[in-house]
């Protein structure tokens, strides 16, 4: 059966909750609301996450193995230009001095971890994307969009509840 | 008074602040050519530098670091009030900073190339520098990984790495919004790059906020190690005026500073030019005028510990140096110093000052002369007056190159800070939306709780 992208715009908030509740507690054949919902808003609104449910982000794991990554590589890598120095007179002095190369370490923990958290916002986010089959340039001013993948026959339904939430406007495009 | 109108329109607020990527007041482009002469003056020593050689900046033994790298710690300092803002204010919650906390991201990431540069004049021979580089080479050369001075030019590195990424990310909504609101020409094709394809999916914006908040996590102890590492540039050494414990805190303390007052001057300039009033406004000037007041008195009490510790701490050289400092050949600076940072931010304390943009303009220039001031006050003297009295030499005078260079390096970052608010959103759309937003509701909450307790209803 053939798929159907649906987008509608909302202009506040409260409308656009209420369509996500009316989507996730009406059971529509062809149509999950977990994977086939999408809201796009032009801020960031913690409320939109309450209203959609739980989702992992798995950001900051990036950021972890990104900052331990750096900090080892920085560590190994100053150690390994200091061993050069077994052939030069140190007087005594250790070959790796662990209290100068701290500094190093540190900035370099840092380096890695903000390298690969931005690495891990890109993969996560899913950028750089292209544009999705439909798109309104209203949701980066001041609507709410309400993106839908679902099949045909569960199109209709969809549009239904959308026009009884008083979307200002709905795009339909037939998806792949 | 509030910070900023509940009842903005959020179109009106892309309109207004995509306007200022089109429309400016003239004096956007009268400062622009100011700027590129002052830049110009600076090439002109540069090129005069290379070809005749380090001599002529009058730099010699003992004057082995002169304005270049006092204006290089002036430079370092002024990018932390960014980090101040976009990472310290945003962990705190304060949503005030949301209208300006672009434009001080971005003068944090101008005055960290404006300090790099220094470095490279520093030099002086910039086409040797792959010797400073850390690599396995046939001159079995290799930095010295112990010296603050490696440390500084590593932790530089990631400081401005990290705040070129900071403000890319942070900006990638708002570059959305200019894909979405340009219709054609080279900035379309620009912004339809750099927003990466955003569409403020639920999925986007949840990664984001993660990202942010871990990214200015890393920010705020960045920027402390940043300044510290600098102070350790001087306070490891053995030089009298410099081998002092107070210097990492006293250095950060300055640089949230100047960093401040910098913030004033430019969101004065800012809010004019571009139209700005209704973000930019005068209950949020306020809040930087008080911030900057407090970091004032404790860098005031900082060079105070300063000037105790060597007092009381029975090294002669180190008294010798201060002595020198407020009675010898320096003294009318070290004194203009302790006037433009100490005595001038008394005038914040008066509330009829603090959102009178004449004054604080002039104030804020004043404050930012004195920073100046007390980089150059804390390189030279120690310099003049060392250890040994066959190293003394107190009648040097920086030469016409190396004040050309001081004086060239505003010119380009103004033309560096002015072209990236020409061409990128100098505030904030989203946050000013969140903020537009997040108020408004609270206003409205606020008002159903009074009217409630008027009519008696209510948990009690």
């Amino acid at each position: 059966m053939g798929q159907r992208h649906l987008l509608a715009m909302y202009s506040n908030f409260d409308e656009a909750e209420a369509v996500v509740k009316e989507l996730r507690s009406t059971q529509i054949k062809g149509f999950d609301v977990n994977r086939d919902l999408i809201v796009k808003s032009p801020i960031e609104h913690p409320e939109v996450e309450e209203f959609l449910g739980d989702k992992p982000v798995y950001v900051q794991w990036f950021t972890l193995g990104g900052a331990l990554m750096g900090g080892l590589l920085g560590f190994f890598l100053i150690s390994a230009a200091q061993a050069n120095f077994f052939a030069q007179f140190k007087g005594g002095k250790p070959i790796v001095p662990l209290p100068p190369n701290f500094v190093l370490t540190y900035e370099m923990f840092i380096l890695g971890g903000v390298f690969i958290t931005v690495l891990g916002f890109l993969i996560c986010a899913g950028l750089p994307a292209r544009r999705s089959p439909l798109y309104s340039s209203t949701v980066s001013e001041d609507q709410i969009g309400i993106l839908v993948k679902s099949d045909e026959s569960a199109a209709n339904t969809l549009k239904g509840i959308f026009t009884k939430h008083n979307a200002l406007e709905i795009q339909e495009e037939a998806g792949k | 008074m509030k910070d900023i109108r509940e009842d903005i329109a959020w179109a009106k607020i892309n309109q207004d602040v995509l306007k200022s990527l089109e429309n400016p007041r003239k004096l956007y482009w009268v400062i622009l050519f100011i700027a590129l002469a002052m830049l110009g003056v600076a090439v002109g020593c540069e090129v005069y530098q290379y070809e005749v050689g380090m001599g002529v900046a009058n730099m010699d033994n003992p004057h082995m670091w002169g304005l270049y790298i006092a204006t290089f710690i002036f430079w370092i300092g002024m990018s932390h009030s960014g980090t101040l803002l976009s990472a310290i204010l945003h962990l705190m919650h304060a949503d005030w900073r949301k209208p300006i906390y672009r434009f001080a991201e971005a003068m944090t990431t101008f005055s960290l190339l404006t300090a790099g540069l220094f470095v490279a004049v520093h030099l002086g021979r910039v086409w040797q520098i792959y010797y400073a580089l850390p690599y396995p080479n046939e001159r079995g050369t290799w930095p010295n990984f112990q010296s603050p001075l490696l440390w500084d030019a590593m932790a530089i590195f990631t400081y401005l790495s990290s705040s070129i990424i900071f403000l890319y990310v942070g900006m990638i909504p708002d570059l959305a919004i200019c894909r979405d609101r340009i219709h054609e020409g080279w900035r379309k094709k620009l912004y339809t790059l750099l927003s990466l394809g955003w569409e403020g999916t639920d999925r986007q914006w949840r990664n984001f906020r993660v990202t942010y908040l871990t990214v200015a996590c890393f920010l705020i102890p960045l920027a402390v190690s940043v300044h510290s590492i600098v102070a350790s540039d001087f306070g490891m050494s053995q030089q009298p005026g410099w081998h002092i414990t107070s210097f990492p805190p006293y250095f950060v303390a300055g640089a949230l500073y100047s960093g401040c007052a910098a913030i004033i001057t430019l969101f004065i300039i800012l809010r004019y030019v571009f139209r700005f009033e209704e973000y930019m406004t005068l209950p949020i000037l306020k809040k930087i005028v008080r911030l900057t007041f407090a970091i004032a008195m404790v860098w005031t009490y900082l060079n105070a510990v300063e000037f105790a510790s060597v007092w009381y701490s029975h090294d002669q050289a180190s008294k010798d140096v201060l002595i020198q400092k407020a009675s010898g050949t320096y003294a009318p600076f070290w004194w203009a110093m302790i006037f433009c940072g100490s005595i001038v931010p008394l005038v914040l304390a008066f509330k009829r000052f603090q959102t009178n943009i004449p004054v604080l303009f002039a104030v804020s220039l004043l404050l930012n002369l004195g920073m100046w001031l007390e980089r150059w006050m804390i390189v030279a003297p120690t310099f003049s007056h060392g250890i040994y009295p066959w190293t003394w030499d107190h009648d040097q005078w920086p030469s016409f190159v190396q004040w050309g260079m001081v004086f060239g390096s505003f010119g380009w970052f103004t033309l560096l800070f002015m072209v990236f608010c020409k061409v990128f959103p100098s505030v904030s759309m989203y946050e000013v939306k969140e903020m537009v937003y997040h108020r408004s509701q609270q206003s409205k909450k606020q008002e159903e709780t009074g009217k409630f307790a008027a009519a008696g209803k209510g948990a009690h």
